[in-house]
C-alpha cells in the first residue's frame, strides 16, 4: 500500500466528522427548545438551582484551554516542539480539572436529591425534572467528549514527544485541536442555556 | 496492466493465514467483498424470519408462534434487514469495491478506517445477534423501537439499541470517507460533470450518512439512559413527551430510506444506459435529483405521524414536502425510460433486474404518494398497505438494485461469469414471487387487515394464502440466484475485462482487478457513458 499524505484530505474528513457530532448534540439541543417552550418557568427555576460561579469558571477554563491547544498548533508549525508539548500539557490539565469541577457541580446536585431517581427530585413539577434531566445527559454527553477530547491530545503529546507529529507532518495535532475547539464550543452553547438565560 | 497475476487482488499474499489477509485488509476491494459475504449472510437470515413470519400469517390464530415470538420474528427480520442488509447493502459493500475504480483512485481516502468501520458493522451485528439470546428474550418492539413500550419492556432491547448506535457509528465512519474520498482523489480528468451517476448518488448519501445518523445515535443513547436510570424524558408522567421520541427517530429514519435507495437509484443509472447502448438521458437532471432528494428527503420525516396527535398545520406542511420528494424521484424514472427510448435494448441479466426496478419502484412511488396525503393515510395507517408499498421500495427498489449490481460488477470482481439462462430464469420466478408477496399485502391492507398482529379475520384468509405461497416462490428464486452467482464466481468461465461494454472507469482495468488498481492515475478522457469510447480512460 502506498502512504501518500494528504493533509487536505484528513483535516476535511474531520470537518465531517465534527459536523456529524453537531448533530448528535442537536438531537438534545432541539429536546431542550421544545421543552423551555413548554415550561418556561420550570426551566427558569431549575437554572436558578445551578452554581452559576463554577459554570463560568469552567467557560474560562474550556476558552484557555482552547488558546493554549491553538498556541500548541503554532509552536509545532514554528518547530518550538518544547514549547508545543508544555501547551499540550497545559491544555490536558485544564480538561481535567473541567471535569473536576464538574465532578463537584455534579456532586452538590447529588447531595440535594437532584438526580434522575433521586427523592428530592420526584417532588419537584414536571418541567423542573425535565431541566434537570436535560442537564445531566447533555453535561454527561459533553463530559464525555471532554474526556475523549483529552484523551486524543494527550496521544497526539505521546506522538509529538516521538518527533511523528512535527511541522512537516501537522495533520494529527491539527485534527486534535480541531476536535478540542468542538468540544470547547458546544460548552459554548450549554453554558448560557442551562446557566445564563434562565 | 500485470498479465502475470490473473488473480489480481485475490491472490493471497502466502505471509499470513488467508483469513487474516482479508479481516485485517486495508484494500477496499477486500472491504468491500467482507460487507459483501455479511450482507449476503444478513439477508439470508432475514428471509429465513421473513418466510417464518409468513408462515404464521397463513391461516387466522396461532400457526407456528406465539403472539410474543411474532413480534420478536417480526422484531427481528426488521433490524437485520434495515441496519445489517439494506443500509449498508449498496453502500458499503458496492460503494467500496467500485468508488475508486470508478474514479481511477488506488483507494479511499481513509484505508484504515475503512477497516474500521467494518468491525464496528460486524461488532454490532455480534451484539444484535447476542441480544436474542440473552437477557429478557428478543426484542419485540418492531424496528422502530418507539417509546413508551421499548422503554418499558423487560426484552433484551438495550443491548439491541447499543447494537444500533455501533452500526450507525460506522455507517458516518463511511459516510466521512466516501464524501473525502470524491472530493480530493479523483483522477486527473474525473471532474464532476464525468462522475459515474453512481458516485453522484453515493456523495448525496454519504451526506445523509453524515448529518443524520448522529440523531438517532443520540436517541438511542436517550432510549438506553431512560431504561437504565430513568431520565422522564419521553415519559408523560413525568412531564415528556412520546411524541418528540418520533419526531428525533424519524429525523435519521427517514433520511435512511434515502441512504437505502439511492444509491440503489445509482445501480440503476450505470445499468440503464450500458444495455440500451445509448449515453444516459440527462446525465444532469439524474445527478442533481440525487442531490434534491437528498436535501428534500430529511424534512419529510413527519409524514410516518399523521396520526400520533401532531398538529394539523405540521401534517399539512409535511404532506406537501413529501409530495414534493417524489419530483425528483420521478425525474430519475423519466430520464431512465427517456434512456431506453429508441436505445439497442439487450436483455442480460443486469438490465431485467433493472427494469424490474423501474417497475416496482413506481409502484412503491406511487403507493408512497396515498400514505403521503394526510387523509388517504387515516385510513390505511398500521395497515398491511403500508407494509406492502414499504417492501415495493425497498424490496423492489433497493434489493432488486443489489441483484442487479451483484449480476452486473460480479464478473469483474471475480473475473468470471455466471450462467446467464439461469440468471435470466432466476429473475423471472423472483419477480412473479415478489409480486405474488407484496401485492396482495396491499390489497388486504385497503381492506383494513393491521400490521403487526399474528391473528387476522377470517375474510382476510385467501389473500393471505397467495401472499404466503409468493414467499415460497420467491425464496425458491432467491437460492437459485445466490446458486448460480456462487457457481459462477468458483467455475464461470472468464468473463474478460469489459463483459458489457461500458464506458467507466472501473472496466478499463483488468478483471479482477489488480490490487492496486491503477498502476499511475488514469488521464479520463471522455464522459462516463460515452459507449464509443468504451475500454479506454
Amino acid at each position: 500500500m502506498t502512504t501518500q499524505r494528504d493533509a487536505f484530505g484528513a483535516r476535511l474528513g474531520m470537518w465531517l466528522f465534527l459536523f456529524s457530532e453537531l448533530l448528535l448534540f442537536g438531537g438534545l439541543f432541539l429536546l431542550y427548545a421544545v421543552y423551555l417552550a413548554r415550561y418556561p418557568s420550570e426551566f427558569a427555576a431549575g437554572g436558578q438551582q445551578l452554581d452559576t460561579l463554577l459554570g463560568t469558571g469552567n467557560t474560562l477554563l474550556l476558552i484557555t484551554s482552547s488558546l493554549t491547544v491553538a498556541l500548541a498548533l503554532s509552536a509545532l508549525q514554528q518547530g518550538r516542539r518544547q514549547l508545543c508539548q508544555m501547551l499540550l500539557c497545559a491544555t490536558i490539565l485544564a480538561s481535567l480539572l473541567f471535569l473536576t469541577i464538574k465532578g463537584i457541580e455534579w456532586q452538590a446536585k447529588f447531595g440535594h436529591g437532584l438526580f434522575p431517581g433521586g427523592a428530592e427530585l420526584e417532588t419537584l413539577p414536571a418541567g423542573q425534572q425535565i431541566f434537570f434531566s436535560l442537564y445531566f445527559v447533555t453535561t454527561g454527553l459533553h463530559g464525555l467528549h471532554v474526556l475523549i477530547g483529552a484523551a486524543l491530545l494527550l496521544w497526539t503529546l505521546g506522538l509529538t514527544r516521538k518527533g511523528l507529529v512535527s511541522a512537516e507532518n501537522p495533520v494529527m495535532l491539527e485534527n486534535s485541536a480541531l476536535y478540542w475547539h468542538l468540544v470547547d464550543l458546544i460548552w459554548i452553547f450549554i453554558f448560557p442555556l442551562y446557566y445564563l438565560l434562565l | 496492466m500485470s498479465q502475470q497475476n490473473d488473480r489480481g487482488f485475490l491472490q493471497a499474499s502466502n505471509l499470513q493465514p488467508l483469513l487474516f489477509d482479508w479481516i485485517f485488509s486495508v484494500d477496499h476491494k477486500r472491504i468491500g467483498l467482507l460487507y459483501l459475504y455479511s450482507v449476503c449472510a444478513f439477508f439470508l437470515a432475514g428471509m429465513v424470519l421473513g418466510l417464518l413470519i409468513r408462515l404464521e400469517l397463513i391461516a387466522p390464530g396461532p400457526t407456528i408462534a406465539t403472539a410474543q415470538t411474532y413480534n420478536a420474528l417480526f422484531t427481528l427480520h426488521g433490524v437485520v434487514m434495515i441496519f445489517l442488509f439494506i443500509i449498508p447493502g449498496i453502500p458499503a459493500a458496492f460503494g467500496n469495491i467500485m468508488l475508486p475504480l470508478q474514479i481511477g483512485a488506488q483507494d479511499v481516502a481513509f484505508p484504515r478506517l475503512n477497516l474500521l468501520s467494518w468491525w464496528l458493522y460486524i461488532l454490532g451485528a455480534f451484539m444484535a445477534l447476542t441480544s436474542l439470546f440473552s437477557g429478557g428474550g428478543p426484542p419485540d418492539t418492531g424496528w422502530t423501537f418507539y417509546v413508551p413500550f421499548a422503554s418499558e419492556t423487560p426484552t433484551n432491547v438495550s443491548l439491541a439499541l447499543l447494537a444500533v448506535f455501533i452500526i450507525g457509528f460506522s455507517s458516518i465512519l463511511t459516510g466521512v470517507n466516501f464524501v473525502t474520498t470524491i472530493h480530493r482523489l479523483r483522477a486527473p480528468g474525473m471532474h464532476w460533470g464525468r462522475l459515474p451517476l453512481f458516485i453522484w448518488s453515493l456523495y448525496a448519501t454519504a451526506w445523509v450518512q453524515i448529518l443524520a445518523t448522529p440523531v438517532l445515535g443520540i436517541t438511542v443513547i436517550l432510549v438506553m439512559v431512560e431504561r437504565l436510570i430513568g431520565l422522564g424524558l419521553f415519559d408523560p408522567a413525568r412531564g415528556g413527551d412520546p411524541i418528540l421520541y418520533q419526531h428525533l427517530f424519524w429525523i435519521y429514519s427517514h433520511p435512511a430510506v434515502y441512504i437505502m435507495v439511492l444509491p440503489a437509484m445509482g445501480v440503476i443509472s450505470e445499468i440503464i444506459p450500458v444495455f440500451s447502448r445509448k449515453p444516459t438521458f440527462g446525465y444532469k437532471a439524474i445527478a442533481a435529483s440525487s442531490v434534491a432528494i437528498a436535501a428534500a428527503g430529511s424534512l419529510v420525516w413527519g409524514h410516518h405521524m399523521f396520526v400520533s396527535g401532531m398538529s394539523d398545520t405540521a401534517i399539512m406542511v409535511f404532506s406537501l414536502l413529501t409530495f414534493l420528494v417524489a419530483i425528483p424521484s420521478a425525474v430519475k424514472v423519466f430520464n431512465w425510460v427517456a434512456t431506453l427510448y429508441r436505445g439497442s435494448i439487450s436483455l442480460e441479466p443486469p438490465m431485467l433486474f433493472a427494469l424490474a426496478f423501474v417497475f416496482l419502484f413506481s409502484i412503491g412511488g406511487l403507493t408512497g404518494l396515498v400514505l403521503g396525503s394526510a387523509s388517504a393515510d387515516v385510513h390505511v395507517h398500521d395497515t398491511h398497505f403500508v407494509v406492502g408499498h414499504f417492501h415495493y421500495i425497498m424490496f423492489g427498489g433497493t434489493g432488486f438494485a443489489f441483484f442487479a449490481a451483484l449480476h452486473y460488477w460480479l464478473p469483474k470482481v471475480f473475473g468470471r461469469m455466471y450462467n446467464i439462462k439461469i440468471a435470466t430464469i432466476a429473475w423471472a420466478i423472483i419477480f412473479v414471487g415478489f409480486n405474488l408477496l407484496y401485492f396482495p399485502m396491499m390489497l388486504v391492507g385497503l381492506h383494513g387487515m393491521p400490521r403487526r398482529y399474528y391473528d387476522y379475520l377470517p375474510q382476510f384468509q385467501n389473500l393471505n394464502v397467495i401472499a404466503t405461497v409468493g414467499s415460497w416462490v420467491l425464496a425458491i428464486g432467491l437460492l437459485l440466484m445466490f446458486a448460480n452467482l456462487y457457481r459462477g464466481i468458483r467455475r464461470g468461465t472468464a468473463a474478460g475485462n469489459n463483459p458489457w461494454q461500458a464506458a467507466t472507469l472501473e472496466w478499463v482495468v483488468t478483471s479482477p482487478p489488480p490490487g492496486e488498481n491503477f498502476s499511475q492515475p488514469p488521464q479520463v478522457t471522455h464522459d462516463p457513458y460515452d459507449l464509443q469510447q468504451a475500454g479506454k480512460p
